[in-house]
């Protein structure tokens, strides 16, 4: 509906969607721009976050124990998973890379399936952040603001990170030239190792976060997944300013393009993401070289 | 192996025709039972697929994705109606009398896929089980996509298809065909069931939002529910037209909180319904606008919580309560209990009625023949079922069934853990449907 109240929030609802899309494909975007593999375990990564999340929350009844136990939780199968598989195809074509990944999703969706059967599991909001904001003529559910603040926040943390560190400095030279990085002493395996758990991490995280707004589903990252992609596509794959930007801008098309037809929202992302390939091919903030 | 038994058999049918070499064609084959499939020329999976001691069975469904949840239950239903139709069990008996143990003496055996919902997976894997199991059967679906496309192939490819869940009216509709049979009730009666309720217990002239799954499914209950309302003055405020499988519906239920409708019709299905009713309410939508599910969604209520779904009205086609007024509900609810552990929503019933049915129906015409399989479902035959006596339709092949109209009950309403539903109307199924021609149902050749 075109008027400018509905305008307006669907404004700031791309804001939020943009947050939490940005957050995901952060991850992503990190591990991809430091070991070179396109992860496509992903998404069964923010599912499991979801998941980890709930059964923390059923057995303590305390969403901030569910937070932490959930990213925790999958970072170290993130952990895991880089050194018994992972690790044994930073030599491999990206075709085997993409595969085993995609493998390595389907087992993880498989295995949360095979425990939890296939309805929903409900993540319920925290108390004190349930209900629905008005804000002037917007309205708004607070969860989804608070989902806003905390998707910042940990964007803050990743930055702060990533560029304010030792380990961040190495990582960002890697995305430049891991070769040189690697001749010049240092350790990559360890830097991979911790890399892809910090990039699962940050998924899990995400996924648990969004629980409470999307019920986790066993499927329910292979959504994200799609529109993860999208993201970095869009901001540039391998950059984290990119994947910030590319979250902003898919969650703005999502939600402004609803404001006129919601039935074309998809089709604009996907139109955005061909314009961005044809005229930008290494995405609006990629980095040229390993891209 | 079967491509010689088939050859064989149109080799000695020639012979008959010859004239005078009867008797060879019937030493030719002598371990055929009853020899019968000799009179009919080959076609579809037929004599091939019922010339052994056991017929094959090919099921389709959802077991990942959106529609995971009815999908499993479904095949639950149908893997229930096998194991009874192979046992002879009582429950099958009073669907169809004529069955002993089997389907005219053959062991049913079935092979299941996962369909994702998708038509071309489930076109390729019902496909396989055609050609690779010479399957007499092909059923299965939850989505009207798949309904649709798996019509065209059991129309192409000769052999009965049996969708399950699909609500579209193009299933029975534009998109007929005369190798299928539809069992569970669509939007059309969907929408003339719930309508008169609607409009008698919220008033007239009332403002709606629709939320609308972008397929056949949702397009058409959306039709229908909009032809059924306007009748008593009800207005469209807002259709928001969404994909299947959309995880978050902010931007959708941002334009329906602010679109000034009085109800909100949520046309989703399976887990697109549980996401978007329970966003719904975080947007504050629940209380502004009265929520009505315009074709029930298994497992809503269990999955939102009896707080979200207490006071909303929904039309079905089974609920377990009904084992109040039928006797075969109440042996269809304990036998599905026992066996799985939970009472079966819709999705099951329709699993196994279907399957029931189509035993009945090859009983009758006492061949696997397709064409006369059909004529034996076409015959208008009254059959016993979980919701009383129903029959098929000749001239679309859409089951004359009630449509159940329920509405959500309050947590302190509920006698047991599973008491969702307040089953208020159970409306006779001929007067909610409309004219066999009406969505332009023109029904195939037989051979």
């Amino acid at each position: 509906m075109l008027n400018w109240p509905n305008l307006v929030s669907q404004f700031f609802n791309g804001l939020a969607l943009g947050a939490v899309l940005a957050l995901i494909s952060s991850g992503l975007t990190i591990i991809y721009g430091t070991l070179g593999v396109l992860n496509l375990a992903h998404g069964a990564m923010f599912m499991l976050g979801g998941y980890a999340g709930y059964v923390v929350w059923a057995a303590t009844g305390s969403f901030l124990l569910a937070v932490l136990g959930g990213s925790i939780f999958v970072g170290v199968v993130g952990l895991f998973i880089e050194l018994v598989v992972i690790r044994r195809f930073y030599g491999r074509p990206p075709e085997d890379q993409i595969l085993v990944t995609f493998g390595i999703g389907i087992v993880i969706v498989e295995l949360v399936r095979l425990a939890f059967g296939s309805l929903s599991v409900t993540v319920p909001t925290p108390p004190i952040l349930s209900g629905v904001m008005h804000l002037g003529f917007l309205f708004y559910p607070t969860y989804r603001i608070a989902v806003l603040v905390i998707a910042v926040l940990a964007l803050g943390v990743l930055y702060i990170i990533l560029y304010r560190t030792r380990l961040g400095l190495i990582v960002r030279a890697g995305i430049e030239d891991s070769g040189m990085v690697s001749i010049l002493g240092i350790n990559v395996y360890r830097v991979f190792l911790l890399v892809f758990g910090i990039g699962a991490m940050a998924a899990g995280f995400a996924g648990i976060i969004h629980a409470p707004v999307v019920a986790p589903t066993p499927d329910v990252g292979a959504t994200i997944l799609v529109e993860t992609f999208v993201v970095v596509v869009i901001g540039g794959i391998g950059s984290f300013p990119g994947a910030v930007l590319g979250g902003l801008i898919s969650g703005e098309i999502l939600s402004l393009t609803s404001a006129i037809d919601p039935a074309y929202s998809e089709v604009m992302l996907f139109v955005v993401m061909t314009l961005v390939l044809m005229l930008r091919p290494e995405g609006l903030l990629g980095v040229r070289g390993r891209a | 192996m079967d491509h010689q038994e088939s050859g064989q058999g149109g080799f000695s049918r020639r012979s008959v025709l010859a004239g005078g070499a009867g008797l060879l064609g019937g030493l030719l084959l002598p371990w055929v039972p009853g020899a019968r499939a000799e009179e009919y020329a080959p076609i579809g999976t037929f004599p091939a697929g019922s010339s052994g001691s056991s017929v094959f069975v090919g099921i389709g469904v959802p077991r990942t994705g959106t529609y995971a949840a009815p999908g499993e239950d479904e095949l639950r239903g149908m893997m229930l109606a096998i194991e009874h139709i192979n046992g002879g069990n009582e429950l099958i008996r009073k669907i169809s009398p004529n069955t002993t143990k089997g389907v005219l003496g053959k062991e049913v055996k079935y092979g299941v896929a996962d369909t994702q919902a998708k038509p071309n997976t489930a076109v390729q894997a019902q496909s396989r089980f055609i050609s690779e199991n010479k399957a007499v059967l092909i059923t299965g679906s939850v989505s009207s996509a798949v309904a649709v496309a798996l019509n065209k192939l059991a129309e192409r490819e000769k052999v009965i298809y049996l969708p399950g869940i699909s609500g579209s009216n193009d299933t029975t509709g534009k998109d007929c065909v005369r190798y299928s049979f539809r069992e569970c009730f669509y939007a059309q009666t969907a929408a003339a069931a719930l309508a008169p309720t609607l409009i008698k217990s919220l008033g007239k002239n009332k403002k709606v939002a629709y939320l609308v799954p972008d397929y056949t499914y949702g397009h058409t209950v959306h039709q229908s529910m909009m032809e059924y309302l306007k009748k008593g003055g009800w207005t469209t405020a807002t259709s928001q037209v969404a994909p299947l499988g959309t995880a978050d519906y902010s931007s959708y239920l941002l334009n329906i909180a602010n679109s000034g409708a009085d109800v909100f019709v949520n046309i989703n299905f399976g887990n697109d319904a549980v996401q978007s009713v329970k966003q719904a309410k975080q947007f504050g939508i629940l209380q502004k606008q009265t929520l009505v599910i315009a074709y029930a969604s298994p497992f809503l209520a269990k999955e939102v919580g009896p707080e979200l779904t207490a006071g909303v009205y929904t039309p079905t086609d089974f609920w377990w309560t009904l084992e109040d007024r039928y006797p075969l509900a109440k042996m269809f609810v304990a036998e599905f209990e026992k066996k799985y552990g939970y009472k079966p929503e819709w999705s099951a019933n329709a699993g196994y009625m279907q399957l029931a049915m189509w035993a009945e129906a090859v009983e009758r015409a006492k061949t696997f023949y397709p064409p006369a399989v059909i004529k034996a479902y076409e015959a208008g035959q009254k059959v016993d079922s979980t919701v009383g006596e129903v029959y098929f339709r000749a001239a679309d092949h859409q089951l004359v069934r009630p449509v159940i109209v329920m509405r959500g009950k309050k947590p302190s309403e509920m006698k047991t853990s599973d008491d969702y539903w307040d089953v208020l109307e159970v409306l006779p199924g001929a007067p909610l449907m409309q004219a066999p021609d009406a969505f332009g149902c023109k029904l195939g050749s037989y051979t």
